[in-house]
C-alpha cells in the first residue's frame, strides 16, 4: 500500500477487508473509491471496485444499490471528498436511507495533495492553505459532517471510531461490521467515522500525530457512537 | 497451569518503520532497528522474548506486517 | 403484429422508449425544457413495468455520476438534461469516457450562454461534439429531428454505446422534445438478466466470484506512459467509429444547385425552405447530419463536388459549419444562418439566407 508509515488508511483497509471476508460477501461486494489518499483503494481490496470522481462516491453507490439490490456496497471517502466536495451527493445519499456504508476518513487535512485545509481542519490548525492556523473569521468552521449526517432521517447507524491503539481497533472493527450487517438487515445508511491521522500532513512522527490527535482531535470529533438502530444516542 | 507464550514474525521489506506497534506491545518486545530495508525504512525488530501473543502489534499495524503465533504451554 | 401507433410529445417518446428497450435506470433532475422525460417515467411506474430504476437525483452532477457506477456495473442506464444542466454532467461523462463505460445522456438543448432561455436552440453542438469535458475524449452524437427518431435513438444510442463502451449522447432541443408528433412504438424487450450482463460485459462491477480476479472500473493511471497507451488505444477506437458508424440523411442532393446542411429542427424548417426554393425553381438539396460525431464529411465533401454552394442552418451562431468548412475544403462557398437565444427561424428566412448570402452573395 502506498500510505504513508504510521497512516490510518492501511488499519481501516484491513478491518474493512476482514468483515467483508468473515462475513463471507467478497463475491457479492461492490466498493466505491474516492479521490484522495484512498484514491488507490481499489487495488488494495479484492472485491469489485469503482473509482468515483471527486466526492461522488455516495451516487455512483446509491445507483449501483438501487440496480442491483442484493450486493453489499461501501463507499470509502475522505474528509475532503465527503464532506466538502461531495457535501450534497453525502447528505442526499444518506437522507434517501440509501442501503450501503459510507466509511468516512476524517483526518482534517487533504493529504494527498499535499496538506491543505480540509472541511474537518481544527481552528488554529496550520496547513498550507491556513499557513497562520485556521481563522474561523476568515476560513469558516470545521464541519462536523457526521454529526450533521446523525440527524437526517435515514441515517441509521452514525458513529465516531479511530484506529491508533489495540483497544480503538478493536471498537472500530466492531463499528465496520456493525455497519455491514445492517446493509444486510436492509436498513438505511451506516455511517462509519475514523478519526485519523495525517503525519506527513500534520508535519509529526506517527507516534507524535496519535498524541496529537489525542489531544486535539477527540476534544472537538468526540469517538462513539451517535446513532444506533436508527436512534440518536448523543 | 497453563501459559500462553507467543511469538511474532515481522515481513521487514512491507515495514515502514512507523512504530505504533512498539508503543502497542504491552511487553516492550518491539523496538525500531538500525537497519534499513529495501524501501529505506528502519523496520521493527524484536528486543526480548516475552511476547504473550496479545496481537496488539498485529492489530494496529497499518500495513499488516505482523503475524502472531500463540501457543498454550502446560506446566 | 399491429404497429403501435401513439401521438407523444418528444420527450415522453424518448422516455417511453427507455422503458420498451428494457432500461435499467434512468437518473436525473428537473429542468426545462426537458422536465417530461422523468415526469413521464415516474407516472408509468417503471419499476413495476420493467423494474427499472428511475430516482430523481439531487443535481445533475448526482445523476450523471449514479449514471457512471450503473454503467459500471454493465447496466443500461441513462440521463437526460437541458443545457445548463448538461454543462455540470460533463464532469461525469468525461470520467464515463475515460473509464470506457457505455451510456445515454439525453440533452433537449435550450438557448444560451448561461441560464439563457428555456426556449430550443443548437448552441450546444460544440460541447457534445467537440468535448464538452475535460480530456482527450469522443461521445457519439445522435441528432433527431422527429418523435420517432427520440424514439428510435435511445435503442440506437444504447447499442453503439455498449458496442463501443463509450457514451452516446442525444443532442435534441426543445422543438424535437416539446412537440407532439405520431410515434411508431418499439416493441417491449425484456431487462437483461445478471447472467446475461456478466457474459456481455465481463469487465462490469457485478460482483466478484473466485473465477476470476476483481474488476476495476476507473479513469485514473498514474504511469504517463501508461496513461499514453491508454489515449492511444481509445483514438483506435475512435477511428473505428469515424469508419463504421457515421449516419445522414440527404434529401434532393443529386440535381442539387445549393445544398443546405442542418440537423435537428433546424433540418425540419430547412426542409419546408427546400420545398419552396424548389417551387421557385432553384434546385436545393438537404443533407441532415444524424451522427454529429461521427460527422459526415465524406458526403458533403462528395456533393461539394458539384455543388454550386453550402448554406449551414443552425440554432445557434456557427458551430456546425466548422465540420462542413473542413469537409468542402474552400472548393464551394459555405455559408451560415442561425437565429440565437430561442428564436426559430421561419422556412422563408432561410431561403432569404440562401439567396442572399450564398446565390447572389
Amino acid at each position: 500500500m502506498h500510505y504513508c508509515p504510521g497512516c490510518g488508511h492501511g488499519t481501516t483497509h484491513r478491518l474493512v477487508a476482514e468483515v467483508i471476508d468473515e462475513m463471507g460477501i467478497q463475491d457479492k461486494t461492490i466498493g466505491i473509491a474516492p479521490v484522495g489518499c484512498a484514491v488507490l483503494a481499489y487495488n488494495y481490496f479484492d472485491v469489485d471496485m469503482q473509482e468515483a470522481a471527486h466526492g461522488r462516491a455516495p451516487a455512483l453507490a446509491t445507483a449501483v444499490k438501487r440496480l442491483m439490490p442484493e450486493k453489499f456496497v461501501f463507499t470509502y471517502q475522505g474528509d475532503g471528498d465527503l464532506a466538502a466536495i461531495g457535501t450534497a451527493e453525502t447528505v442526499h445519499a444518506i437522507n434517501r436511507g440509501e442501503k450501503f456504508v459510507i466509511i468516512f476518513i476524517n483526518n482534517g487535512i487533504y493529504g494527498m495533495t499535499g496538506g491543505q485545509m480540509a472541511p474537518t481542519t481544527l481552528e488554529g490548525m496550520p496547513t498550507s492553505t491556513s499557513p497562520y492556523g485556521r481563522e474561523l473569521d476568515l476560513m469558516g468552521n470545521p464541519l462536523k459532517i457526521t454529526e450533521l449526517v446523525a440527524n437526517l432521517p435515514g441515517a441509521y447507524f452514525v458513529t465516531r471510531q479511530s484506529v491508533h491503539t489495540p483497544a480503538n481497533v478493536r471498537k472500530a472493527k466492531k463499528a465496520i461490521k456493525q455497519a455491514f450487517e445492517n446493509q444486510a438487515k436492509g436498513h438505511g445508511t451506516s455511517f462509519v467515522e475514523i478519526v485519523s491521522n495525517c503525519n506527513s500532513g500534520w508535519k509529526l512522527t506517527p507516534i507524535k500525530a496519535n498524541e496529537w490527535m489525542e489531544q486535539n482531535m477527540f476534544p472537538f470529533y468526540p469517538l462513539g457512537d451517535i446513532k444506533v438502530d436508527g436512534k440518536l444516542v448523543k | 497451569m497453563a501459559k500462553i507464550v507467543g511469538d511474532i514474525v515481522i515481513d521487514v521489506e512491507k515495514c515502514k518503520g512507523c512504530g505504533v506497534c512498539v508503543t502497542g506491545c504491552p511487553q516492550d518486545v518491539l523496538i525500531l532497528g538500525k537497519e534499513v530495508n529495501a524501501k529505506g525504512y528502519n523496520f521493527v525488530v524484536k528486543q526480548n522474548n516475552k511476547c504473550i501473543g496479545c496481537a496488539n502489534c498485529a492489530m494496529i499495524c497499518p500495513d499488516a506486517v505482523i503475524t502472531v503465533y500463540r501457543a498454550k504451554i502446560e506446566e | 403484429m399491429m404497429k403501435e401507433l401513439r401521438l407523444m410529445k418528444g420527450n415522453e417518446a424518448l422516455a417511453e422508449a427507455a422503458i420498451r428497450y428494457g432500461a435499467d435506470g434512468y437518473f436525473g433532475y428537473p429542468i426545462t425544457p426537458q422536465s417530461e422525460v422523468i415526469e413521464y417515467l415516474m407516472a408509468e411506474r417503471p419499476e413495476r413495468r420493467t423494474g427499472m430504476v428511475v430516482l430523481q437525483a439531487e443535481s445533475e452532477v448526482a445523476a450523471i455520476n449514479m449514471v457512471y457506477g450503473g454503467a459500471a456495473c454493465g447496466k443500461r442506464v441513462m440521463t437526460s438534461s437541458s443545457s445548463p444542466g448538461v454543462s455540470l454532467k460533463m464532469e461525469g461523462v468525461s470520467y464515463i469516457a475515460g473509464a470506457e463505460l457505455p451510456c445515454l445522456v439525453a440533452n433537449i438543448q435550450r438557448g444560451g450562454p448561461g441560464l439563457g432561455t428555456i426556449q430550443p436552440s443548437q448552441a450546444d453542438y460544440f460541447q457534445a461534439t467537440k468535448g464538452g469535458g475535460h480530456g482527450d475524449y469522443r461521445m457519439i452524437v445522435l441528432a433527431p429531428a422527429s418523435v420517432q427518431e427520440m424514439s428510435d435513438f435511445v435503442s440506437l444510442g444504447f447499442d453503439l454505446a455498449f458496442k463501443y463502451r463509450n457514451p452516446a449522447m442525444i443532442l435534441s432541443d426543445g422543438v424535437i422534445g416539446q412537440m407532439m408528433e405520431k410515434v411508431e412504438l418499439q416493441p417491449q424487450r425484456a431487462r437483461r438478466t445478471e447472467e446475461e450482463i456478466i457474459q456481455e460485459c465481463p469487465w462490469a462491477t457485478t460482483g466478484k466470484p473466485a473465477t476470476r480476479g476483481h474488476n476495476i472500473i476507473t479513469s485514473l493511471e498514474l504511469d504517463p506512459g501508461r496513461q499514453e497507451k491508454f489515449n492511444l488505444k481509445l483514438q483506435k477506437k475512435y477511428k473505428e467509429i469515424e469508419r463504421n458508424e457515421v449516419r445522414y440523411e440527404e434529401i434532393n442532393c443529386d440535381d442539387a444547385d445549393y445544398i443546405l446542411v442542418a440537423f435537428g429542427s433546424s433540418a425540419r424548417i430547412c426542409q419546408k425552405a427546400m420545398d419552396i426554393a424548389r417551387a421557385e425553381g432553384i434546385k436545393v438539396g438537404l443533407l441532415r447530419p444524424i451522427t454529429l460525431w461521427p460527422f459526415p464529411y465524406k458526403p458533403i465533401k462528395t456533393l461539394a463536388q458539384h455543388a454550386k454552394g453550402f448554406l449551414v442552418v443552425e440554432l445557434n451562431a456557427g458551430q456546425m459549419i466548422e465540420d462542413v468548412q473542413l469537409a468542402v475544403a474552400e472548393k464551394v462557398k459555405v455559408e451560415h444562418f442561425g437565429r440565437y437565444g430561442g428564436i426559430i427561424p421561419a422556412p422563408g428566412e432561410v431561403l432569404e439566407a440562401l439567396k442572399s448570402k450564398v446565390i447572389g452573395g
